[in-house]
C-alpha cells in the first residue's frame, strides 16, 4: 500500500512541539518529516498544516496513515544512546521468553504461559517513551511489557515460578502481572478486559487534572491484539475514550492470529485502523516489526495524548514466532508464513540499522547481549533459591481491609485472630 | 450540635423531658416533623451519596441516567446540580464498558460509585466486578486495591418479568473479594452507603427497589455525617425467644409483619436482618439459633445455593446439637419471574408462607 495522508487530518505532528513531554528520553535532532509521509514537512509548514487544520477540524475525521516503506532520510531517527536502550530493552524481551520456554520445559513453570517472541518491537517502541508514572494494562501476553515499563526481571522470573519473591508474590502468575510502583495494572487473562481498566486509568488522569485540580499528564497504554478487535468492549471504550477526549493510546499487537483463528477468517473488516476514524479518533497502521517506525508512531500519539487532544488506535502488523502459548502445538499457521515474518525479526532490524549507521559496532552489540543472558541466568538463579509462599499468605490480601473476613464466633473480627493470620484457623 | 445541647444537658442540669423538648425544638427548626424523623429509603441514600461526595473529591458516580434525568429511581437526585458534569457521569449504555472504567479508576486511586439500573444489567458488567475487582488485590498481592461500589436495585419489583427480576445476592457473595451488603431500613442504607463508600475494597450494594419511597424512623445519630455503620454485623431487628427468622432486605418487613402474627398465636419470633451478605454474620446467627433452637430462613431468590442454603449449612455445622427442628428455608419459586400478578405473588415468599414456616418449626419438637 502506497504511503498517503489523507486531506483532512487531525495532524498528530508533535515531534517539534513536545516541549515538556517525554523528559527522561532525549529527543533526535531529526527534521519533522513524518515516517512514510509523500511529503517532507519543514517545522514552518506543519506548524501552519496544524492551526489551519485546528480551524477547521471536525470531531469526526479522523487520520488514516500507513507507514510501512518508509524510505530513510539522511537523518537518523535515533542517537546511539536511545539506540542502545532500545537495543538492550528487546534482546531483554528475547532472551527472557527464550528462557521461559525453556525452564517450562524443565517444569519450573507451570500453568498458562503466553510468549512473546516476535513482537518486542511493539512493547519496547512504546514503553520506552513512557515515564514512572504512566499506565500500562496488558492481556495475558504481558511478561515483556512489564520488564519493558521496569519491573526488574527476576521480579517478573519469580512470579513466573510462583515464588514469594515475584512482583505479586506469586499470587498472579504469568497472565497477571501488577506492579504499583511501575503503573502496570496487570495482566488480564480475558481479552478486552484490560481496555475498559486502561480507560478508567486514562479517566483518572483526566479526572485529577480537572477536578482534583493536580498537575497530572500521565497517559495510559492499551495494549491488546487482533482478536479482541471483535470483541464488544473493544468498541465501548473506543466510544467513551473519544467522548471524553481521554488521554490514551489503543495498540493493536495484530499477529494475524488469535491461538488457531486467523484474523482474516474471524472479521469482517481485517483493517483495524479503520475503526479509529469510526469513532472520532486517528487510527494508524504501521509495521510492528520495525522498532524505530513504531517509535515514531508512538512519539505522535502518546503526544497528542499529553496535549489533551485525546486517544489514538494504533495497529501495529506484527507476528509471534512461537505458539499462542507454551501448549500450542501450532500446526495451523504456515511454515512460510512464519519464515517470512522471521526474516524480518525486529532484532535483526535494529542491530543493522545500529551497524550500518555507525551507531555502535558489533562488540558493542555483543557485549549488550552477553550482560542480558546474565541478568536473566541471575534472575534464573534467585527465582530458583527464593522460597515458596509461607501458608498464611493464602489468606493475605483477598481484602484491603481485612475485616471483610467478618465476625468471628468469639464476636471480633476474624482477622484480629492470630491464628487467622498464620493460616491455620478455620475459615 | 446535638453535641452542644448534650452538653448543656450536663451543665445546666437540663430534665430529660425538657431536653426532648429542645430536641423537637431543634428538629422542628430544622423543619422536619415534630417527634421522631421518618426518611425515606430514597433520601436516605441520597444524603448518603451527597455527603461521601462532599468529603472526599476523589468519590464521582457514574451509570446510566444518573444526571440530568436525575437518576432513574431518583437515588442520585440532585446531584448534577450540586456537583457538576464532572463528578456525576451519564454514560452511554455500556455497561461491561463503563463498569470497567470504574475499575480503572479505582485501581488508579479514585473512588467511583457505579449504578446498575438494576443488577440485572451486570450481567453485562459481570466479568469487570468479579475478575478485575474483586480479584485484583489479591492477584497483585496487595499492591491494587479496587475501592469501588456497585450500587442499584436487586430481586424483584412488580410485574417487571423474568429479565428484571432476578435476586443476586448469593451470586456475588459467593465470591472471595467482594463485601455484599443489602440495606433494609433507612438507617441501613445511610450507614451502609456511607460505609461501603468509605470501603477500600469493592463493594456490591443490593437496593430494592420497592423499599425506596417506604419511610422509617431515623434517629439523630444516623443523620449525622459521619454515621457509618459496621460491615459485617448483623442486626437484630426484633427479639424473641422460640424461633429465629434470618433475612435480608424487603424480607426483613415480611418477616416483622409475621412475627407479630406469630406473637398474636403465643410464639415469639427473633428477626434478624443480616445486612451483611458477605462477610456473613455466622456468629449473630449461630448465637441466636443456640438461643432459639429453631431456624427459619427467608430470601427472594432462586432456591438453589442461595443465601438461605449457606445460613442453614452454617448453623448445620456449627449448631446442630442446639436445634430442636430441621431448618427451614423459604426462597423464591425454583422458576424465572412470571409477569401474571397472581403468579408473581405465588412465586414470591409472602408473610404467610414465613409464618406458616416458623409454626412447623416450632411444633415439630412436639
Amino acid at each position: 500500500m502506497a504511503t498517503s495522508f489523507s486531506s483532512a487530518t487531525i495532524p498528530l505532528h508533535g515531534s517539534q512541539e513536545n516541549r515538556l513531554l517525554l523528559p527522561p528520553i532525549r529527543l533526535a535532532p531529526s527534521s519533522s518529516s513524518f515516517l512514510g509521509s509523500t511529503r517532507s514537512l519543514t517545522i514552518p509548514s506543519s506548524r501552519r498544516l496544524y492551526h489551519a487544520h485546528a480551524a477547521r477540524r471536525s470531531p469526526v475525521v479522523g487520520v488514516q496513515e500507513v507507514v510501512k516503506d518508509k524510505k530513510i532520510t539522511n537523518t537518523l531517527l535515533i542517537t546511539k544512546e536511545e539506540g542502545l536502550v532500545l537495543y538492550e530493552d528487546m534482546i531483554l524481551g528475547r532472551s527472557f521468553e527464550d528462557m521461559c520456554a525453556q525452564m517450562y520445559y524443565r517444569g519450573k513453570m507451570f500453568g498458562f504461559v503466553h510468549l512473546y517472541n516476535g513482537q518486542e518491537a511493539v512493547s519496547t517502541g512504546f514503553i520506552k517513551l513512557l515515564t514512572q508514572s504512566d499506565s500500562v494494562v496488558s492481556t495475558y501476553r504481558d511478561h515483556v511489557h512489564a520488564l519493558s515499563k521496569g519491573v526488574s526481571a527476576r521480579a517478573v522470573m519469580s512470579e513466573l515460578f510462583g515464588k514469594v519473591t515475584g512482583c505479586c508474590r506469586g499470587q498472579g502468575g504469568s497472565m497477571h502481572m501488577f506492579s504499583k510502583e511501575h503503573n502496570v495494572l496487570g495482566g488480564f487473562a480475558f481479552i478486552g478486559e484490560g481496555i475498559p481498566v486502561a480507560t478508567g486509568a486514562a479517566f483518572t488522569s483526566k479526572y485529577k487534572r480537572e477536578v482534583l485540580k493536580q498537575d497530572c499528564e500521565d497517559v495510559t497504554i492499551a495494549f491488546f491484539g487482533d482478536g479482541t478487535c471483535n470483541n464488544g468492549q473493544f468498541y465501548e471504550c473506543l466510544n467513551m475514550a473519544a467522548l471524553y477526549k481521554l488521554p490514551i493510546i489503543f495498540v493493536v499487537e495484530n499477529n494475524l492470529w488469535a491461538i488457531g483463528m486467523s484474523h482474516l477468517r474471524s472479521t469482517s473488516d481485517p483493517e483495524i485502523w479503520k475503526k479509529g476514524p469510526a469513532f472520532g479518533m486517528p487510527g494508524v497502521h504501521v509495521d510492528g516489526m520495525d522498532v524505530l517506525k513504531v517509535r515514531e508512531v508512538a512519539k505522535e500519539a502518546v503526544t497528542r495524548a499529553r496535549r489533551g487532544e485525546g486517544p489514538t488506535l494504533v495497529e501495529c502488523e506484527t507476528y509471534r514466532f512461537r505458539g499462542h502459548s507454551l501448549a500450542d502445538p501450532d500446526e495451523l499457521r504456515d511454515a512460510a508464513e512464519k519464515a517470512k515474518y522471521a526474516a524480518r525479526d525486529p532484532i535483526t532490524a535494529l542491530k543493522k540499522y545500529l551497524v550500518e549507521n555507525k551507531l555502535a559496532n558489533e562488540a558493542e552489540l555483543k557485549s549488550i547481549e552477553k550482560k542480558i543472558d546474565e541478568l536473566v541466568e541471575e534472575a534464573v538463579e534467585f527465582a530458583d533459591a527464593s522460597p515458596q509462599p509461607g501458608r498464611s499468605q493464602l489468606l493475605e490480601n483477598v481484602f484491603a481491609d481485612p475485616k471483610g473476613f467478618g465476625i468471628g464466633p468469639d464476636g471480633r473480627y476474624r482477622c484480629e485472630d492470630p491464628k487467622f493470620t498464620e493460616g491455620t484457623a478455620q475459615v | 450540635m446535638w453535641g452542644i445541647v448534650r452538653q448543656r444537658a450536663v451543665d445546666g442540669g437540663f430534665s430529660a423531658s425538657s431536653l426532648r423538648r429542645t430536641r423537637s425544638a431543634l428538629v422542628s427548626a430544622r423543619s422536619y416533623a415534630a417527634g421522631s424523623k421518618e426518611m425515606t429509603v430514597r433520601d436516605a441514600l441520597n444524603s448518603a451519596i451527597d455527603e461521601e461526595m462532599s468529603a472526599d473529591p476523589k468519590v464521582f458516580v457514574m451509570g446510566e441516567e444518573v444526571g440530568q434525568y436525575q437518576g432513574a429511581y431518583k437515588i442520585t437526585k440532585g446531584l448534577l446540580e450540586k456537583y457538576g458534569p464532572e463528578r456525576v457521569y451519564d454514560t452511554p449504555i455500556t455497561e461491561a464498558g463503563f463498569t470497567g472504567i470504574g475499575v480503572g479508576a479505582a485501581y488508579a486511586g479514585l473512588k467511583p460509585v457505579v449504578e446498575f439500573m438494576t443488577f440485572n444489567f451486570s450481567m453485562q458488567a459481570i466479568d469487570h466486578i468479579i475478575n478485575s475487582a474483586a480479584k485484583s488485590n489479591y492477584m497483585s498481592a496487595g499492591q491494587i486495591n479496587v475501592p469501588i461500589v456497585f450500587r442499584g436495585p436487586n430481586g424483584a419489583a412488580a410485574g417487571v418479568g423474568a429479565q428484571h427480576s432476578q435476586c443476586y445476592a448469593a451470586w456475588y457473595a459467593s465470591v472471595p473479594g467482594l463485601k455484599v451488603l443489602a440495606p433494609y431500613s433507612a438507617e441501613d442504607a445511610r450507614g451502609l452507603l456511607k460505609a461501603a463508600i468509605r470501603d477500600p475494597d469493592p463493594v456490591v450494594f443490593l437496593e430494592n427497589e420497592l423499599l425506596y419511597g417506604e419511610s422509617f424512623p431515623i434517629s439523630e445519630e444516623a443523620l449525622d455525617s459521619s454515621f457509618c455503620l459496621p460491615i459485617g454485623k448483623a442486626k437484630i431487628e426484633r427479639e424473641g425467644k422460640d424461633v429465629t427468622i434470618i433475612t435480608f432486605s424487603k424480607m426483613v418487613g415480611f418477616a416483622l409483619k409475621a412475627a407479630e402474627k406469630l406473637a398474636e398465636e403465643g410464639i415469639s419470633a427473633e428477626v434478624i436482618n443480616l445486612r451483611s451478605i458477605r462477610p456473613l454474620d455466622r456468629a449473630t446467627i449461630n448465637a441466636s439459633v443456640r438461643k432459639t433452637s429453631r431456624l427459619v430462613t427467608v430470601e427472594e431468590g432462586f432456591p438453589q445455593h442461595g443465601v438461605c442454603a449457606e445460613i442453614c449449612a452454617s448453623v448445620v455445622e456449627e449448631s446442630f446439637s442446639y436445634l430442636d427442628a430441621p431448618v427451614e428455608r423459604i426462597a423464591g419459586a425454583d422458576v424465572p419471574m412470571p409477569y401474571a400478578a397472581n403468579l408473581e405473588r405465588l412465586a414470591l415468599p409472602q408473610v404467610e408462607d414465613i409464618v406458616r414456616a416458623a409454626k412447623r418449626a416450632c411444633f415439630r419438637s412436639k
